[in-house]
């Protein structure tokens, strides 16, 4: 069986920056698997601009800020596989993958890193009633046609979802030409960025209309309309609230799933919250010499953090591989504990033995805040009191804790992270 | 004294800016966290500016088409002009990232670049 140091499952944001931070930590041998035809990851399909404004200070395009990255593994020799597809990964790291060129293929990894990122949550998911023709895409799939493939999958349409890519296509697809006539959101929030409610709806006087679903679909060959109501507080429609839009397109944008299959046949214990693996500080889940990485572990909004977490992946992995890791069984563990609106933290769990200097913590809240506290407790004692004007789901939050504060504590167990009105 | 409250577009923070304004003269920027959403409420105000992404057909290359970007902001109004100007081109392969494909599009000084290689 052929082996290699660090086996990368998945060659998108997350995947590049692990592997070049695995090789600036010193691992030679560094295999990145990749899927698609080509690296990059979705990035590819992302030609708005917005990316990288934490990373290189300038403001790129998806394909811009992803060939930054590929250029770097390009010129450290990172070797690369594409159009090749991972089945199973095993407990005792044997990586089974299979291509065209090369059939079916096992690898043994010294240490793995899952960076299969998420996909999106389709319709057979969201219990939308009416005909199923054609005309449906989600969100993600219209971008692939219209960005990559250079189609335009409809000229009238209506938006189900207010997530990023949604706010997002319905720019796009009003300046290729088509009408965006609604976009629908069922929570009485925006699930996407504050910036791409501005540049993407109102700008072109695009309606987003809160607390609304989709209650029909109509067509039998291809969408004819859709209609939208309003809902209750239970996300229930309300009667007499129905408004009819004649249209030939229906788009998607209600949510992205870590893809987490491999992770959970190979037993990786997955977060109920996130979808995505319970990580400690270093990153590595539940099975040893097991990372995870960018939206796989956590569904982000900004792929700087991708970045910044992916390299953290890298090198955590370099040193499992290095066998420099502090034994765990002697650390001292300390739970992070998500609570009073805050929905869930990355990572789960933090050894103050073998965190860096700072530790970043990642967490989303549930619904929308505003002029509230983010408030860190040490057990009862509260540690950190930060004022924020507004947290929103959609905008991904985080606390930094300092090693020495947590060294002072030697009978710490539990850090919560609770969102306070004062 | 009119106050606008924006929503800075500068970077994915979206910060909530307030601008104080005395017909076109701005008085004071309060709520950003950083010097993009100053530059970006004064200007917002006054003469609002958009960066334009879209794609290019490509002949000859490994991909049917190739994305571009303005290589800066245009003025907001200019934007659907900018797309038609766009929409115009054609580009032969290979094209690398930062290639002019349009040079000073509606006089407005930026040049629309491809923003990806085709090979």
């Amino acid at each position: 069986m052929i082996s290699y140091d660090i086996v990368i499952i998945g060659g998108g944001p997350a995947g590049l920056a692990a592997a070049i931070s695995a090789r600036k930590s010193g691992i030679e041998k560094i295999l990145i698997l990749e899927r698609d035809r080509e690296l990059g990851g979705i990035l590819n399909q992302c030609i708005h601009n917005g990316f990288g404004l934490h990373t290189f200070k300038e403001e790129l395009t998806g394909p811009e800020y992803a060939y930054r990255f590929i250029e770097q593994v390009e010129e450290e020799q990172i070797e690369y596989r594409l159009n090749t597809m991972v089945m199973d990964i095993s407990p005792d790291r044997i990586v089974t993958a299979m291509s065209r060129e090369e059939g079916v293929v096992q690898i043994q990894a010294g240490a793995i890193i899952l960076a299969m990122g998420c996909r999106e949550r389709p319709r057979g998911a969201l219990n939308i009633p009416g005909y199923r023709p054609a005309g449906i895409f989600s969100a993600g799939t219209a971008q692939r046609l219209v960005n990559i493939e250079g189609y335009l999958p409809g000229r009238e349409v209506v938006i189900l979802g207010s997530g990023d890519i949604g706010l997002i296509m319905a720019r796009r697809m009003t300046l290729e030409g088509a009408k965006v006539k609604v976009v629908a959101e069922l929570m009485p929030y925006s699930g996407g960025l504050k910036r791409n409610i501005v540049q993407c709806l109102n700008d072109f006087d695009i309606p987003l209309k809160l607390s609304h679903t989709v209650v029909d679909i109509e067509g039998k060959e291809h969408v004819t309309a859709v209609t939208i109501a309003q809902v209750d507080e239970h996300n229930k429609p309300i009667p007499g609230t129905e408004e009819r839009y004649p249209c030939d397109t229906l788009l998607l944008s209600c949510g992205l799933i870590p893809e987490n299959e491999l992770s959970s046949k190979a037993g990786v214990k997955l977060n109920p919250v996130t979808s995505g693996p319970v990580v400690n500080e270093g990153l590595e889940t539940s099975i040893p010499g097991v990372f995870a990485c960018g939206n796989v572990l956590h569904v982000h909004d900004l792929v700087d953090y991708v970045s910044e977490e992916a390299a953290k992946a890298g090198t955590s992995a370099a040193r499992f591989v290095k066998q420099e890791k502090t034994d765990v069984s002697s650390g001292h563990v300390v739970e992070l504990k998500a609570t009073d609106g805050a929905r869930y933290t990355v990572p789960c769990t933090v050894n103050v033995d073998a965190m860096e200097d700072l530790l970043t913590v990642r967490f989303r809240v549930g619904s929308v805040f505003k002029n509230s506290y983010v408030s860190v407790y040490f057990e009862d004692e509260r540690i950190q009191h930060l004022k924020k004007r507004i947290l929103a789901p959609g905008e991904m939050e985080q606390v930094i804790l300092q090693k020495k504060k947590l060294q002072e504590k030697p009978d710490l167990n539990t850090i919560t992270i609770r969102i306070e009105a004062e | 004294m009119e106050k606008r409250e924006l929503t800075c577009i500068g970077c994915p923070m979206g910060c909530q800016i307030t601008v104080e304004l005395e017909g076109q003269e701005v008085l004071s920027v309060t709520g950003n966290t950083c010097g993009i959403g100053d530059r970006y409420a004064r200007n917002e105000v006054v003469h609002p500016e958009r960066t334009v992404t879209s794609t290019v057909v490509v002949d000859g290359g490994d991909k049917p088409r190739c994305s571009v970007k303005t290589a800066g902001n245009i003025p907001k109004d200019l934007i659907s002009a900018c797309m038609k100007e766009i929409d115009s081109v054609r580009v032969n392969a290979p094209v690398r990232i930062g290639d002019v494909i349009i040079e000073n599009v509606l006089d407005t000084g930026v040049n629309v670049v491809a923003t990806r290689n085709i090979n």
